[in-house]
């Protein structure tokens, strides 16, 4: 079946188009160069809309244990937000830890097409998959989180070679089904269980004698040489402490040049500055992110209401408890591999510390230079749901918006922030490069996030509008994989998404190393532990998509 | 059908009976009969080798079709204006395809050892806890306190396999390891180390046991206390395990809240919460809420990700409603509220409570009902008859499930899904 999209005004920037009118073409899930006199079978009348491609959420917790323990801890907040079953949707529940179904209903009404789910404990990796395949119209992926189990930190510790290490990072890859690695507080959920309370960038580990840093540069190195895309996905030292901004300098320059990319760096850019011992850290983290080329990051910008924080991050987590909004909270430690912590969290917007984490977010999004290289994420749900993407996208658009916000929060955390003087004013095409194309790029996904041929058909279609959270709320047209999918707001078809995967090369001799560990220590066998092909794609609604690793980057 | 005269012997099986999931059994496999050769236990042994009974569905009794049983199962939810499914003893794709079921008939979800998680995730939802899962607990844990519970009369293994392991990753001795026991002492020697060292037990009523949790949590928060002794137990006893409990480096407390089978049993355990979280100011201590047998905890879980609640969950306004009290199958049933049951248990084979509604019975061949219901459908069990997936006691570990012979009965979730699209759209 072919489709012709019409007319519409399409924002591409993975080729350069800014706005231009262009006709589009969509056969067999795949955009297509014009075929030139065969008649269509579909025609969309795109005239006057504004054409993307669909929007990637390249961090966002949807699936695995954490998630799943916020839902359990927070019945009276799916209470106020029913989703009641509706023409195609079943029942299910919405706000700040949505139900799986309602996950995906509501990503897709707001035109995005694929979400990653940042923190995949190798252990409960099985689980993320399981709910992330009941979250529908979405692709999904996950990356992995290392860093604190205790067999990468014992070969850290014990001196072993790269190469080793290497290729236990992407066993750890294959085994988990995943297309990333990511490190959360480095060794630090596992000095918790240690019962250390802290770990700073070069404080040693009290069991393995490890540091941070050297976790980091073991870690970065390891996926730049197996030629993963993505690099190493690091939440570091010190989430949420005053003067953190500090640290997170020290693990730019001690990355020694190594791709690496920096999850919601808002929650690590405070300084200690004024009465209060808080203040903002985002113009020395943006001048460092637009000096270092080698460094990309997402924002982790808070929205004010409820919420919950799902963090793998229990040693922060368990500090930070005493701020739960309801008073209430899970830490968890797990399996010698990783850990969690779940705290419920109210952001108010006349609370002085609130407020400029909110200040603190936009600025880093307004003074970033490079679009390429800073990620629209709130962190789902630890900074605010996924659904407020609309109001932060008119946040950083219309500069009077903006500041009729700034006007409403703590007049003293206003005060002290540059927020009002930042004139920048986010372009369609550069919320589309953020949320598309970067995206894309930086995960390695050649044939998503943009609308030239061979790209799979995910597209989103807007009416242009000046309030830019109506317009970016409801798309009028949502493709997915050339599936016409939602139409007016309305959810037309459900289809099942793909699990995006990279498979790096590497000598399964590591599993000489590995099998007699998992008999002599761990509570499962190793045959069991590794996730096969069948337990994704066997019941036929999602498929496992491998993209390629970058060939000849072993050192 | 498999050949009957050759056998097959499997390795590193995983058991989908008891809560804690080992997967290191040693399975044969002879036509539709198996046996479990090694590491099995009171628990898996009959789970696994429950022979085969039923291979026809019924309809008032009388054999029939799959496609008749599913029409006529269709047909009773069709009429019925508040069925309830309960029994959930099932994995993953089971309970999926149950949950779709409910969802399109406006149903209501309950598990039949539901009333026993409950005492857990009141707390989980009213304060929170610290907990731990079973890998922690086999390298990490110097002092076990168990809670009210004999741990080995329904998690046999659970001391082998996780502490008196052979060595940890820390090089501490396994063997050195102290268990105190609070409530009943333990029903087997299982608790005791390999030195044949017995663990200690202070022993009380169940009765007794809110008020011992209610000491314990005070004596942690330095509470001072007028009374000598609690249900027999002396307080001095008690501050010893408080003393233990603060020189461990890494504690864990646990119990079955199955077996906390008394009124407001949530309360003693938020007690034994608290206490664990106050004593994680100065040293590191985990709670362990052993469970999960049968797929309690997988058919829990799912629910958990697909309608934000884990379990007593309506559909009969549209959208998914917890109540905790309102919709237990029992309540339904009993005020004549429900008026049709339908039992779905691929796992276990305990059978449908006796009631005066209709009954849809799709449970494992093998299960003895004690009344004949209006439909019975066999169906095959995850883990030998079909793959799927079944989470541990601690939620994080989900293990894969095999399929060991081919018995041709039909899988849960394809039966479930079937009555659905019989069903037709809204």
């Amino acid at each position: 079946m072919l489709t012709k999209l019409i007319g519409g005004k399409v924002v591409d920037p993975a080729h350069g188009i800014d706005g231009e009118i262009r006709d589009l073409y969509v056969r067999d899930g795949r955009i297509v160069a014009a075929p030139g006199d065969v008649k269509p079978d579909r025609i969309y009348d795109l005239r006057g809309k504004v054409v993307m491609a669909g929007a990637i959420d390249m961090h966002t917790h949807i699936g695995g244990g954490k998630v799943t323990i916020a839902r359990t801890l927070l019945p009276e907040d799916h209470r106020a937000d029913p989703a009641p079953r509706h023409g195609l949707m079943r029942g299910g529940c919405g706000h700040a830890a949505p139900s799986t179904l309602t996950t995906g209903y509501r990503y897709a009404e707001m035109g995005y097409t694929a979400g990653f789910e940042p923190a995949v404990l190798p252990i409960n990796a099985r689980q993320a998959h399981m709910e992330m395949a009941d979250v529908p119209l979405m692709d999904v992926g996950g990356y992995v989180m290392l860093g604190s189990d205790d067999f990468f930190l014992r070969l850290l510790s014990s001196g072993a070679e790269q190469k080793l290490i290497n290729d236990y990072v992407a066993w750890t890859i294959h085994a988990s089904q995943c297309i990333g690695v990511k490190v959360v507080n480095p060794g630090g959920i596992s000095a918790f269980k240690f019962n250390q309370r802290q770990l700073d960038l070069d404080e040693r580990h009290t069991y393995y004698g490890v540091t941070p840093r050297q976790i980091l540069q073991s870690l970065a190195r390891a996926v730049h040489e197996l030629g993963v895309p993505h690099p190493l996905h690091v939440h570091g030292c010190n989430l949420g402490v005053p003067g953190n901004v500090d640290t997170t300098l020290n693990t730019i320059a001690g990355i020694e040049g190594l791709p690496m990319h920096l999850t919601h760096i808002q929650f690590h850019s405070y300084g200690m500055e004024g009465d209060r011992k808080f203040s903002s850290g985002a113009a020395q983290i943006a001048e460092a992110i637009n000096s270092n080329r080698n460094i990309t990051a997402d924002v982790g910008q808070i929205l004010f209401g409820q919420t919950v924080t799902a963090s793998g991050d229990s040693m922060q987590q368990h500090a930070n408890a005493g701020h739960a909004n309801p008073n209430k909270w899970v830490c968890m430690d797990i399996e010698c591999d990783a850990g969690c912590g779940v705290v419920p969290f109210r952001y108010r917007d006349k609370n002085f510390v609130n407020a400029l984490q909110w200040c603190i977010g936009l600025e880093i999004f307004l003074l970033v230079d490079d679009p390429w290289r800073i990620f629209l994420t709130t962190d789902h749900p630890n900074g605010a749901p996924f659904t407020s993407y609309p109001h932060l996208i008119r946040l950083l658009m219309d500069r009077s918006f903006r500041n009729e916000m700034l006007a409403r929060i703590s007049p003293d955390a206003a005060a002290v922030s540059h927020l009002g003087a930042l004139e920048r004013e986010y372009s369609l095409y550069e919320i589309a490069i953020m949320t598309r194309a970067g995206a894309a790029r930086l995960l390695g996904l050649s044939d998503r996030g943009h609308l030239g041929p061979g790209a799979a058909a995910d597209i989103t279609v807007y009416s242009e509008q000046d309030d830019k959270e109506r317009m970016f709320a409801a798309p009028d047209y949502v493709f997915k994989d050339g599936e016409l999918v939602v139409e007016k707001g309305e959810i037309v078809k459900i289809v099942w998404g793909n699990v995006h995967t990279v498979k790096p090369e590497f000598d399964r001799g590591i599993e000489k190393h590995l099998r007699p560990y998992f008999d002599r220590y761990l509570t499962m066998n190793l045959d069991n532990f590794v996730i096969r092909d069948w337990e994704i794609e066997g019941d036929g609604r999602s498929n496992l998509l491998v993209h390629p690793c970058r060939q000849g980057a072993s050192a | 059908m498999s050949d009957q005269r050759q056998s097959k012997v499997w390795e590193n099986v995983p058991s989908p009976f008891c809560g804690i999931a080992s997967d290191d059994l040693e399975i044969e496999v002879c036509g539709e009969q198996i046996r479990v050769l090694s590491h099995g236990d009171a628990v898996t042994v009959p789970g696994f080798e429950l022979p085969v009974t039923d291979r026809l569905p019924r309809v008032g009794g009388g054999e029939t079709t799959l496609e008749a049983a599913c029409t006529r199962a269709a047909e009773l939810l069709r009429a019925s204006r508040c069925p309830v499914f309960s029994g959930f003893g099932t994995d993953v794709n089971d309970t999926r395809a149950a949950l779709s079921l409910i969802g399109r008939c406006g149903g209501i979800f309950d598990q039949m050892r539901a009333e026993g998680a409950l005492r857990n995730l009141l707390v989980l939802a009213d304060s929170g806890w610290i907990s731990t899962t079973l890998g922690e607990v086999k390298n990490r844990v110097d002092l076990l306190v168990v809670f009210g519970t004999d741990i080995e009369a329904q998690f046999p293994r659970f001391f082998e396999r996780f502490v008196w392991n052979a060595e940890t990753l820390f090089g501490h001795d396994p063997g050195r390891r102290e268990i105190i026991f609070i409530g009943q002492a333990p029903s087997g020697q299982a608790s005791h180390a390999p030195d044949g060292h017995p663990p200690r037990v202070l022993a009380c009523d169940k009765a007794h046991l809110p008020d011992v949790a209610a000491v314990l949590c005070a004596l942690l928060h330095d509470v001072k206390l007028q009374v000598s002794s609690v249900g027999g137990i002396a307080v001095s006893d008690l501050k010893q395990v408080v003393d233990r409990l603060r020189d461990a480096r890494y504690s864990v407390l646990t119990w079955a809240a199955g077996q906390l089978d008394f009124p407001s049993a949530e309360l003693t355990i938020q007690n034994l919460c608290e206490a664990v979280v106050r004593l994680n100011r100065s040293t590191r201590s985990a709670v362990l809420p052993l469970g999960g047998q049968d797929g309690d905890r997988t058919a829990s879980q799912v629910c958990t990700w697909q309608t934000g609640y884990p379990t007593r969950v309506s559909f009969a306004r549209g959208f998914p409603e917890y109540d905790p009290f309102l919709f237990g199958a029992a309540r339904l049933l009993n005020s004549g509220e429900a008026d049709l049951l339908v039992w779905v248990s691929s796992l276990s084979a305990l059978p449908p409570p006796v009631t005066s509604v209709p009954t849809v019975v799709i449970a494992r061949s093998g299960a003895v009902l004690e009344r004949e219901p209006e439909v019975f459908i066999p169906v095959g069990v995850p883990g030998i008859d079909h793959l799927g997936h079944l989470y541990r006691c601690d939620n994080v570990v989900a293990m894969p499930l095999r399929k060991l012979r081919e018995s041709g009965l039909p899988s849960a979730h394809c039966v479930l899904q079937r009555i659905e699209s019989l069903l037709g759209s809204d």
